[in-house]
């Protein structure tokens, strides 16, 4: 393989050099060029792990700002709720409300029906 | 007792200890910013985009099984809310985040003390960082510099993992060659003088 067709692979290559493709290794094994090449990925990589242990500092009014919108949000959560509760307990007095008439209704019908039989 | 172990934070934030949920904010949310401040380039955003995520991690704090920590998990919501905020930035500004946009920290009160504190190499990092296009800057922090898994990684960009790791590869390649040119190979802003460097 050539130097050209190597350096395409190179920024894969360094996360496990040792598990790469035979022709690749070898290839690096031998060319100082593309040894060079790989030696640079790897101080990249090393210096962007590094960036990890780097805290920025957010501006102050960030905290208040995150923990208002937080507050704001469970507000509008727990009226969500409490509208939505509400709603159940209309539904389900409307549903009870329906059945008892129904109940009522049938009750009457039937209280015609043993009336007419015992005129006849 | 108030609890300080995220753990044990994260465990009274999901019984419904509100208190609790606004200390693990306090906890991390330097770390969060820090993170989107990095995928997005600015204090603005990254300040909207960590809003969002802390939004999120509330709103699903009860769907976090605590298989990864829970900062983490904070990562995962935080990258997402970020490539959704520039998505959707991009859209409605119509600006064009391309490859020659360079995004640096230049907010006064951080800069100076940034800029005296940190080595020059980790400066030119951060710089050569921003100036990456905003997809290839997600997955080369979120896989190098936070060490998220590929597929975490494609999952919250909304990619394939095959995707994710041709931008890595590729933005490697572009902090390699702006950082740590080779024998030939041009550097940014030194015209057309080759740099030997190795």
């Amino acid at each position: 393989m050539q130097c050209d067709q190597i350096a395409e692979l190179l920024p894969q290559v360094v996360d496990h050099h040792e598990r790469a493709d035979a022709s690749v290794v070898r290839h690096v094994d031998s060319c100082l060029r593309c040894q060079a090449e790989l030696a640079q990925y790897r101080k990249l990589l090393r210096a962007l792990h590094q960036l990890r242990t780097e805290v920025l500092e957010p501006a102050p009014g960030m905290l208040p700002a995150i923990l208002a919108r937080l507050e704001s949000a469970g507000e509008r959560g727990a009226v969500r709720s409490l509208l939505s509760g509400r709603r159940a307990a209309y539904v389900g007095g409307l549903a009870v409300a329906t059945a008892a008439a129904g109940a009522a209704g049938a009750i009457v019908l039937a209280g015609r029906g043993r009336r007419k039989m015992r005129v006849a | 007792m108030m609890p300080t172990d995220l753990a044990d934070l994260v465990a009274a934030a999901k019984g419904g200890d509100r208190p609790a949920f606004d200390e693990l904010v306090r906890a991390t949310y330097a770390e969060a910013y820090t993170l989107a401040y990095r995928l997005t380039g600015n204090e603005e955003d990254a300040r909207d985009v960590v809003q969002d995520a802390y939004l999120r991690a509330y709103k699903g704090l009860k769907r976090f099984r605590g298989d990864a920590s829970f900062s983490t998990w904070l990562y995962r919501i935080t990258a997402n809310c970020a490539s959704t905020h520039l998505a959707r930035r991009s859209r409605d500004r119509h600006e064009d985040l391309a490859d020659d946009d360079t995004l640096v920290d230049q907010r006064p009160e951080i800069d100076p003390e940034l800029r005296a504190d940190i080595s020059a190499e980790r400066s030119r990092l951060t710089e050569a960082l921003q100036s990456l296009p905003p997809d290839m800057r997600a997955v080369v922090v979120l896989r190098d510099v936070y060490d998220l898994p590929h597929e975490a990684i494609a999952a919250e960009l909304g990619i394939t993992e095959g995707a994710a790791k041709v931008r890595l590869h590729r933005a490697r390649r572009r902090l390699r060659e702006r950082l740590f040119p080779l024998r030939g190979e041009l550097r940014e802003g030194d015209g057309e003088e080759n740099v030997r460097a190795v």
